[in-house]
């Protein structure tokens, strides 16, 4: 790891904006193109990145596997149990307009809160994978 | 825009829909749920606590959907409150109705059976894993026959798939990834087929609901790009439930998987698969049409009567227990497809009623062999179930073994078991034809059954006993409650065809007209 000085110079700068990006996607899903999913899939390479430049353990360190296992079902929790707080609240499943007492206002609050949970599953998902791959044979 | 803000407002205004009114969206919400909360736990009991809990809800809805559906009619739910055809609609008639109890009632009499099975067949780590992979399953399944939107439709179908492949992956034979794999490579293929045949007909329509695609494709008639979608849709479906010569996945996939998935798809899976074929065939695309001018329902009585004989021949050399099933599986999805092409009121009737009388059969079978698996795994390693680990077992399991024997005659179809019942309205539906040598092909794939049947138990009753048994690994009474659940229901059906015939027949004359 002597060697890499410039290479991790420069991913250690690469990182936060790579964050920021993703959540510019996530963020910006509602006006343009963008969402959970590719806002879920750019965190995950900043993980990725940081894992094959620093090392897994490093990574494990920073995003611990046990945290990538329930974000896995954490973030399909939460686009399911938006679904069910528009039943309880008298909508159809996931109707947002129950929400709030304007229905557009309800319709971007829930539409927030499931590309949310979109974010969480997949970028969950796709640290997962890498970590088991990355982590077979050792 | 001004559309869309319409139907919002709409939806705000019809404040407060009762419990009632929601059953559609939690018959497939719950399961849904319920695998999120197994992932959270972790730990196999827990998990499987709720999957039992949540899976013995789900006929209670079913039945109640049922009901709904004899009292007032079709149920049409909008999701996310946009009205259909626009948003996507979850649609329950006679036929989904069936379907849905069918698939929720057999996973549910199976769970008592799953907590020991399961313990003894998959690593103590991996079984929360297990338990959310089957309840992602179950959703994918009732969502696939609940929804009236062709996408919604494709997304349950690899929801289910998915799951599919992982629950196979974990049987304690190492052939049982490569049975996966297949199954993943040739499911995937069927998928793909699936979504090209949408894709086309949304082109065509500009609609994805069931419904509106029907009136839709009645407007427009058999064109070269409906035929196109038509053997799209037809083939990629026929992959997803085996039907002959398109079933390689199938005897590998159920022959390597724990003994409770192989019982589970064998009763659910391939069945939901023919429930989207004929939702296609007999309720999207043009019928009276297609069969004047498409040798598309000749086309699969053919294949179905090659199924039927083909794969009961190969049963018969099988030396793999479960392996022997499942070819048994293929050739009574022939049945069944027999049924479906003949597409008159009779024979869609057995088909349908199939449907339910196979699935109750094999799912008595396949526990059977699950059961004796187990009791035998505790006195000697084994990966899979050979046919001379039987031998004697007659004697020393008299119950399991009786539970499977009356569950090979409801198999060869001897009166006064399920598998009869549908032979005859099958036989009666070729009749009305004048088709005679269907009603022979009927005959001789029953009589090729009586020899595989009759293998397995001139082995298991009349040969001398290969191990010596402990008493310590006697299947528990959860176990025997589930086997004899399904026994009493093969021998139920039997007689009382109620809720096989009966709700099968309303949703033939359903699809064919005959009845609003």
């Amino acid at each position: 790891m002597k060697l890499d000085l410039i290479l991790r110079v420069t991913v250690k700068l690469l990182l936060p904006f790579m964050l920021v990006f993703a959540l510019y996607v996530q963020f910006h899903g509602d006006f343009g193109p963008g969402g959970g999913f590719q806002a879920g899939v750019i965190a995950a390479a900043m993980i990725i990145l940081y894992a094959l430049v620093f090392g897994l353990e490093a990574a494990k360190r920073v995003v611990p596997l046990a945290l990538v296992q329930f974000m896995v079902p954490l973030g399909v929790f939460l686009y399911a149990g938006v679904g069910v707080a528009a039943m309880v609240l008298g909508g159809h499943y996931l109707n947002y307009s129950v929400f709030a007492s304007e229905p557009a206002h309800g319709q971007h609050l829930g539409i927030l809160l499931v590309e949310l949970g979109v974010f969480i599953t997949v970028s969950g998902t796709m640290t997962a994978i890498f970590y088991m791959f990355a982590g077979r044979g050792r | 825009m001004s559309e869309g803000a319409l139907l919002l407002t709409a939806a705000a205004g019809g404040r407060g829909l009762a419990l009632g009114a929601q059953l559609p969206a939690l018959q497939v919400v719950a399961p849904l749920l319920g695998a999120i909360l197994c992932a959270f736990l972790r730990k196999g009991v827990l998990a499987w606590a709720i999957a039992s809990l949540v899976t013995w809800a789900m006929p209670v809805v079913a039945l109640a959907l049922l009901w709904q559906v004899q009292t007032a009619g079709a149920i049409s739910y909008a999701m996310g409150g946009w009205a259909p055809p626009w948003g996507i609609e979850y649609r329950v008639d006679a036929l989904t109705a069936f379907v849905l109890l069918l698939v929720s009632g057999a996973a549910a009499l199976m769970m008592p059976f799953a907590r020991k099975s399961v313990a003894g067949e998959v690593d103590g780590d991996k079984q929360a894993w297990f338990y959310t992979m089957f309840l992602l399953c179950l959703a994918g399944l009732l969502g696939i026959t609940i929804t009236g939107d062709a996408f919604n439709a494709f997304v349950f179908l690899e929801i289910s798939s998915l799951s599919t492949y992982v629950m196979i992956a974990l049987g304690r034979d190492r052939r049982a990834l490569v049975a996966a794999y297949q199954y993943l490579i040739m499911g995937t293929i069927g998928a793909t087929l699936y979504v090209l045949g949408v894709g086309l007909l949304y082109t065509l329509t500009g609609t994805l609901n069931l419904v509106d695609l029907g009136t839709r494709l009645d407007a427009i008639g058999m064109t070269p790009p409906v035929l196109a979608a038509l053997s799209f849709l037809t083939v990629g479906i026929s992959l997803k439930l085996a039907l002959f010569p398109l079933h390689a996945w199938l005897p590998g996939a159920y022959a390597y998987a724990p003994s409770f998935v192989t019982a589970f798809l064998a009763a659910t899976a391939t069945k939901v698969a023919v429930y989207l074929l004929v939702r296609y065939l007999y309720s999207v695309f043009p019928l009276v049409r297609m069969l004047s001018e498409v040798p598309l329902f000749e086309l699969l009585v053919a294949l179905s009567i090659a199924g039927m004989l083909g794969a009961s021949l190969v049963a018969v050399f099988q030396d793999n227990v479960k392996r022997l099933l499942a070819y048994s599986s293929v050739a009574q999805v022939g049945y069944i497809m027999l049924g479906v092409g003949l597409a008159n009121e009779p024979g869609l009737t057995g088909a349908l009623a199939h449907l339910m009388n196979h699935a109750v059969t094999k799912a008595a079978l396949f526990l059977a062999v699950g059961a004796a698996y187990y009791r035998l795994c505790t006195v000697r390693e084994l990966t899979t179930l050979r046919l001379s680990d039987l031998a004697g077992l007659g004697r020393q399991m008299p119950v399991t073994l009786g539970i499977f024997t009356l569950g090979g005659l409801s198999i060869i179809g001897v009166p006064g078991t399920a598998g009869f019942i549908s032979k005859w309205y099958l036989a009666l539906g070729a009749l009305e034809h004048g088709w005679w040598w269907v009603v022979v092909a009927i005959m001789a794939s029953s009589l090729i059954a009586v020899v595989y049947i009759g293998r397995v138990i001139e082995v298991a009753w009349f040969r001398p006993a290969a191990t010596a048994l402990a008493e310590a690994g006697r299947p528990n009474a959860a176990m025997y409650l589930s086997m004899a659940a399904f026994a009493a229901l093969t021998v139920y059906l039997g007689f009382a065809t109620e809720w096989s015939v009966g709700l099968a027949g309303r949703a033939a004359r359903m699809l064919l007209e005959l009845a609003p």
